[in-house]
């Protein structure tokens, strides 16, 4: 499922046209949050997501939704599955050394300490461990990619 | 504002990641599009949904929202730069701009640090080096000097003129500083400052240093390849808040031509002792009671206040900067460099003026800029964006240019009201109050206007 900018525009149209204040829409690959303006304040203020009836704050939020599916093309939304994040940006690497067995792969089981990959930045090698348990049901970085900050490695079935 | 130059791109820089935020960030990639360069803005966390972002060809996020934990990591905007394919990073101002280890870190991953040599930045951000660079280019530094007896204090002083400060030479902060008006003064205050000196201190030593009254605070753009410097010529920064910069304009009103004239030679001079390359800034301490100037320091980046330059000399200062980084000598000669008419900018921020300047972060949820012939704005604010509690609390930078000084303040006092910026406390309307006052409307207010006009509205204010 996908949602285009007229579709979140229409949205943003029924919502301010009823007495809600807020909507949640989750279905595959989408995530919708709205609120009304002013409604949950501290919340909306840190999302920036919050959504006011001017076309002008509904276009500053499109972008945003498009990023979410962008970057994040695969999410499960409601399938439970957890997403272990890069903790920091730099260079992924899935195995120990070249040609070795890959840290993690899919199906494998992993618990809070489990090493899935090191991340390097300026030669300085990092490892990544799991932070979670459970098994692992989709690995998403090739190895010597640069990863972002707060990037999704993987994702885990928590066990 | 116009591009004249640079028909074809340049040789050799064909993408940039932008190592800043805010409105810099948008203003650096406005020119890189120009140029038909690739842009690349690091983000934080709180920032991925930035104007910046958006207007970028590609945004990366290099951590979370506190400065220290992205836009102040050196090796996160190396690799990013690497691993995006960037051959240059523009620093910006703030954050990692003035920072040696960072230009040192670009040039050994082989990356082009747009800005001055490693070395420069050193040089020149540490004081004491800076005001040596300063004597050896025989630029005037703030005079005074370290005494040992009465005598020598009185001499010096009679050599100086009155009013003298009385340091202790141990001493910093503010602490053990007298203020002498006289020889008499200074007799009576001498022994005293020197044993408070050695009781607070250990070290009885003094020096004594002219005392500016009443200074201006005005500053020469200066452009250097590595061997030849020219000047873009002066901006006045007096309007200042506990020495933040609040109005800026050029050139600085009411200045004698001979000072302007040796201003931007001392600033040349000091440019070329150190074979500045790239974008810089000398700031001097104008004296308006000796009629003198005084070196303070050097910013080795662009400034906030560029555009008011930009707007008087037609020229476009990122690209300039941009050219210098392609290994380009100065394609500009100081005859090629002309000014024309007057700019004021006024620096808008989200703060609470009748809460002690406190920063008003949060979300604007409607914002309106006029536009014009002779007006600029830099933003990074746009209806529904927030200003983030992680950094400073700059919305943007209002700009007017008219042919007289008179026309350009009408122009940006009368843009000012027309500014609509919903859902946060901003400064606008102090900026058009002080815009109006006679002191400002005359022009050429020393550094203590400011503070001066807002102690009187207060005192107002508390008295009704």
């Amino acid at each position: 499922m996908s949602l285009s900018h007229e579709d979140v525009v229409r949205i943003i149209q029924i919502l301010d046209s009823s007495h809600f204040d807020e909507l949640n829409l989750e279905a595959e690959g989408v995530k919708l949050s709205i609120r009304r303006n002013g409604a949950g304040e501290a919340v909306a203020k840190e999302k920036a997501a919050s959504a006011t009836p001017h076309l002008k704050v509904t276009e500053s939020t499109a972008p945003q939704i498009a990023t979410q599916t962008v970057i994040y093309p695969s999410a499960h939304g409601a399938s439970g599955l957890i997403d272990i994040r890069a903790p920091m940006l730099g260079v992924f690497y899935g195995a120990p050394k070249p040609g070795a067995e890959p840290f993690i792969s899919t199906g494998a089981t992993v618990d809070k300490d489990t090493v899935i990959g090191i991340i390097e930045v300026m030669k300085l090698m990092n490892s990544v461990s799991a932070r979670v348990q459970g098994i692992v049901v989709e690995t998403l970085v090739n190895d010597g990619e640069m990863v972002e900050y707060d990037q999704v490695l993987a994702r885990v079935r928590p066990a | 504002m116009t591009l004249t130059h640079m028909q074809s791109p340049p040789a050799k820089i064909t993408r940039v990641l932008i190592a800043n935020r805010g409105e810099i960030a948008v203003r650096v990639i406005g020119t890189l599009k120009k140029l038909g360069i690739e842009t690349v803005l690091a983000v934080s966390t709180a920032d991925r949904n930035s104007m910046g972002a958006r207007l970028a060809d590609r945004a990366i996020c290099i951590g979370s929202a506190r400065a220290t934990d992205s836009y102040l990591l050196i090796g996160a905007l190396i690799e990013a730069a690497k691993g995006t394919g960037a051959q240059a990073i523009h620093p910006g101002y703030g954050f990692l701009s003035e920072r040696a280890d960072f230009a040192k870190a670009c040039e050994t991953n082989g990356l082009i640090f747009i800005g001055p040599t490693a070395e420069q930045i050193e040089r020149v951000g540490n004081k004491l080096e800076a005001r040596l660079i300063a004597q050896q280019a025989k630029v005037p530094v703030v005079p005074g000097g370290q005494v040992d007896t009465l005598e020598a204090a009185l001499q010096l002083a009679e050599k100086i003129g009155y009013p003298v400060l009385i340091k202790a030479v141990g001493g910093g902060g503010g602490r053990g500083l007298k203020r002498a008006n006289s020889a008499t003064d200074l007799s009576s205050l001498f022994d005293l400052a020197s044993a408070e000196a050695l009781a607070a201190f250990g070290d009885g030593r003094v020096y004594v240093e002219c005392f500016v009254t009443q200074g201006r605070h005005i500053e020469v753009q200066v452009l250097g390849d590595g061997k030849n410097v020219i000047h873009l010529g002066d901006r006045d920064c007096s309007v200042q808040r506990r020495y933040q910069k609040v109005i800026e304009e050029a050139p600085a009103p009411n200045l004698p031509d001979s000072m302007r004239r040796e201003l931007y030679a001392a600033a040349i001079r000091f440019s070329k002792h150190i074979a500045y390359r790239s974008l810089g800034t000398i700031e001097f301490l104008v004296d308006v009671q000796r009629q003198s100037f005084y070196f303070l320091e050097m910013n080795a980046r662009i400034q906030v206040e560029h555009p008011v330059t930009e707007l008087i000399t037609g020229l476009d200062l990122v690209a300039e900067q941009i050219d210098i980084a392609n290994g380009k000598s100065l394609r500009l000669q100081q005859s090629d460099v002309q000014q024309n008419g007057h700019a004021i900018e006024c620096r808008l921020n989200a703060e609470d003026t009748d809460n002690d300047f406190s920063p008003a972060p949060g979300k604007i949820t409607h914002a309106y800029f006029p536009a014009g012939a002779g007006l600029r704005i830099d933003t990074h604010i746009e209806s529904g964006a927030v200003i983030s509690p992680f950094y400073d609390s700059m919305i943007g930078k209002l700009i007017a240019k008219a042919d007289t000084r008179d026309d350009a303040r009408r122009m940006l006092e009368s843009a000012l009201s027309e500014v609509r910026l919903d859902g946060i406390k901003t400064n606008i309307a102090l900026h058009r109050d002080v815009l109006a006052t006679p002191e400002f409307i005359n022009g050429g207010v020393d550094t203590g206007f400011l503070g001066r006009y807002l102690a009187e509205r207060t005192a107002q204010r508390t008295s009704k």
